[in-house]
């Protein structure tokens, strides 16, 4: 009895440290909605009614689907200035309901009191979307709804998208296009293409609400967020980095250098994932080399494409042997880890701020020494010559045994 | 004496019983397959980077709905001994909608975000303007418990799925597309374990010098890089021999002691002859 107990406590202990594998963003996740309020929301192209009706049909729905984690704010661009001074109509922004715990009934009042006015200021919105997100530590995702371009350049929202997203406060936009239009369909792709969001070409409001209900859900799953850290351009002073997620941003035909420590019998597992977030020529690579501080390559990873992607990655792992000597202390190798890319742009495209990247740093404990391959189909080793010898004692003991009852009856029938 | 070694032979070939009993069962099933979910319905929703991917199990159909442009990850484990086929089929927007022919791709990474190779399959599909579906496979190579840390070989861990199309006109980006993937696997075993030989060995133009000596008549002499001074190895010798052999060996000698364990101990020199 108390030996069952026993295994049973101990079988519930093992089981408890289980759960904490990752660690999830513990603050609650924010996103915010841009809707696009400009006077071409009037004509009526969606389901026979106009823009502005199925936007709000869909924002109902949506308020309805929102998780119980999720923080949600709501602001309108062109909410309010119909004339014609176009200064002041690209200042027309304004949050409509702040980014906190959601309150379905005041959020749907406000909603319902939205009549299509103005310009359509996507800059300035981001830029207010962005400011209304500040602050914490959690995951962040702008989700945009528009029908036209933005009309207030030379302010280009896509530069805006980029640069909000690079600040480090690890923001997403997502946009949806009502029109089926070249240009908007362009400049909608750029923004999402900027940050790491999906462009989404809406015909329906039902595809509306579910899409936007979507995006919501997605921002609530809960994900590993990485910790931003700095690669320098050589391994003396670079970063040292533990196990874990990292993200970094790195130009065109740049450098970054980290460092890892690894002690004996340890082996390093390193990722890296450069982020195509601008329009680049259609050839890239990127190459993740391991170096000794002297200089020395270890290993490395490269991987070249071509054509559309979102992100170009590639890894390696070094295992370090044991030590020989086990008396003495075990002395960590700091290990250079080199990130580079060979992405290359048109004259047109900025280079500042660089491109994302995502580090994955694993030290684990290594590998123990391994057996050859088969070859011919034989084997090798200890274990081969145990069975050969247990098979062979076997098959005398038997044949003993029938040759001794061979006897035997011998003997008697004699 | 002879109770003892009797007793003992016993107890051994039980033992041995159970041993091989257990062997024949682990021998029956190469594959170690996931236990948890058999065939059944996956997740619904996917991730849209490697760190948001969403986790399948093999034999789970997992589907997501997205639009037209979306990079949909998903992961799963694999083992040991596995080659593994990740299936995927995109169910397209309305013929009327899209303006021309889109191309879908489905990519495979290891845990390590190296891209791994499709074996066999057809990784990359276009779909005509008019087509409901498109449907992609993409065979893995057979997952190997080790390889150097040199080597690229698929090793027991993560692998990411991930879809997206590569090429379309660009009114079609953003229209809705429903996806569904599924991963299956193939136990390997030992036969995946590689071993072949190479016809030739690696020389830049060694066909034509064979083709030069035959003909006769040669223009200008093939630069080779030359032969190691034993020629190439045939490849058949290897120290495994000497091992096997000498395990045969003390295997039958093994088996002449079992043997005369139970040989007993002859006949006793007191009983006289004729009984």
């Amino acid at each position: 009895m108390g030996i069952l107990l026993a295994t049973l406590t101990a079988g519930l202990g093992s089981a408890l440290p289980a759960a904490a594998d990752e660690t999830p963003t513990k603050a609650s996740p924010k996103v915010e909605l841009v809707l696009d309020v400009s006077g071409s929301m009037r004509t009526c192209d969606i389901d026979g009614q106009s823009r502005m009706t199925a936007a709000k049909q869909a924002f109902n729905e949506v308020l309805d689907a929102v998780p119980e984690q999720v923080q949600l704010g709501i602001r309108t661009l062109g909410a309010d200035y119909p004339g014609d001074d176009r200064k002041v109509g690209c200042k027309d922004t304004k949050q409509l309901y702040p980014v906190g715990p959601l309150d379905r009934t005041e959020a749907k009042t406000a909603v319902a009191t939205l009549a299509p006015t103005g310009w359509t200021p996507i800059g300035p919105a981001l830029l207010g979307a962005a400011d209304d997100l500040e602050g914490g530590d959690s995951t962040r995702r702008i989700v945009l709804i528009s029908d036209g371009e933005d009309t207030c350049g030379p302010l280009d929202p896509c530069e805006v998208a980029r640069d909000i997203a690079a600040r480090g406060i690890h923001l997403v936009i997502d946009t949806l296009g009502l029109v089926p239009n070249e240009k908007i369909r362009k400049q909608l792709t750029c923004i999402a293409e900027a940050t790491g969001g999906t462009y989404t070409a809406v015909q329906h409001t039902d595809e509306l609400s579910g899409r936007v209900t979507q995006l919501v859900d997605r921002a609530a799953e809960p994900v590993v967020t990485p910790v931003a850290t700095e690669g320098t351009d050589s391994c003396t002073d670079a970063p040292k980095l533990k196990s874990g997620l990292y993200t970094d941003r790195e130009k065109i035909g740049e450098h970054r250098w980290y460092r890892v420590e690894v002690l004996p019998g340890q082996e390093l597992r390193a990722s890296a994932s450069v982020f195509a977030d601008r329009a680049v020529n259609n050839d890239y690579g990127t190459l993740l080399r391991a170096v000794t501080v002297h200089g020395r390559e270890i290993v490395r990873g490269s991987e070249s494409g071509t054509g559309r992607t979102d992100a170009i990655s590639s890894g390696l792992r070094y295992p370090r042997p044991e030590q020989d000597d086990d008396d003495e202390e075990p002395v960590p190798e700091t290990v250079c880890l080199q990130v580079s890319n060979s992405f290359s742009a048109p004259a047109s495209v900025k280079t500042s701020p660089g491109m994302p990247v995502e580090l994955t740093v694993d030290v684990v404990d290594g590998p123990d020494n391994a057996a050859d391959v088969a070859a011919f189909g034989l084997g090798r080793g200890w274990w081969l010559l145990g069975v050969l010898v247990l098979t062979g004692l076997v098959a005398g003991l038997l044949t003993g045994w029938i040759s001794r009852w061979r006897i035997a009856v011998w003997r008697t029938n004699r | 004496m002879i109770r003892t070694t009797r007793v003992l032979a016993g107890a051994l070939l039980t033992g041995l019983a159970l041993l091989t009993g257990a062997g024949a069962a682990v021998a029956d099933d190469p594959s170690p397959s996931p236990s948890a979910s058999g065939d059944g319905s996956g997740p619904t929703e996917a991730g849209t980077a490697f760190r948001t991917a969403t986790a399948i199990q093999q034999n789970q159909t997992a589907t997501a709905g997205g639009s037209t442009g979306d990079y949909l990850y998903w992961v799963f484990p694999a083992d040991a001994g596995q080659r593994a086929t990740v299936k995927a089929k995109v169910t397209l927007p309305e013929a009327a909608t899209r303006h021309g022919v889109s191309t879908w791709q489905v990519d495979v990474y290891d845990g390590l975000r190296r891209r791994q190779a499709c074996m066999y399959g057809k990784q990359t599909g276009k779909a005509a303007a008019d087509a409901t579906t498109v449907e992609l496979t993409c065979v893995l190579r057979t997952v190997r418990a080790w390889s150097e840390p040199w080597a690229n070989d698929p090793l027991p861990g993560s692998y990411y799925v991930r879809l997206t199309v590569v090429d379309l006109p660009s009114a079609d980006l953003g229209l809705p597309v429903r996806t569904e993937v599924e991963v299956t696997s193939a136990g390997k075993g030992g036969a995946g374990d590689v071993d072949g030989t190479l016809s030739e060995p690696l020389v830049p133009g060694v066909s034509t010098a064979d083709r030069a000596s035959t003909d006769g008549a040669s223009a200008a002499p093939v630069p080779l890089a030359g032969e190691p001074e034993d020629g190439w190895a045939s490849g058949w010798w290897t120290d495994r021999w000497l091992w096997t052999v000498g395990g045969g060996v003390l295997g039958a000698f093994a088996a002449v002691f079992g043997y005369s364990l139970t040989r007993g101990s002859g006949r006793p020199s007191r009983v006289p002859p004729g009984m």
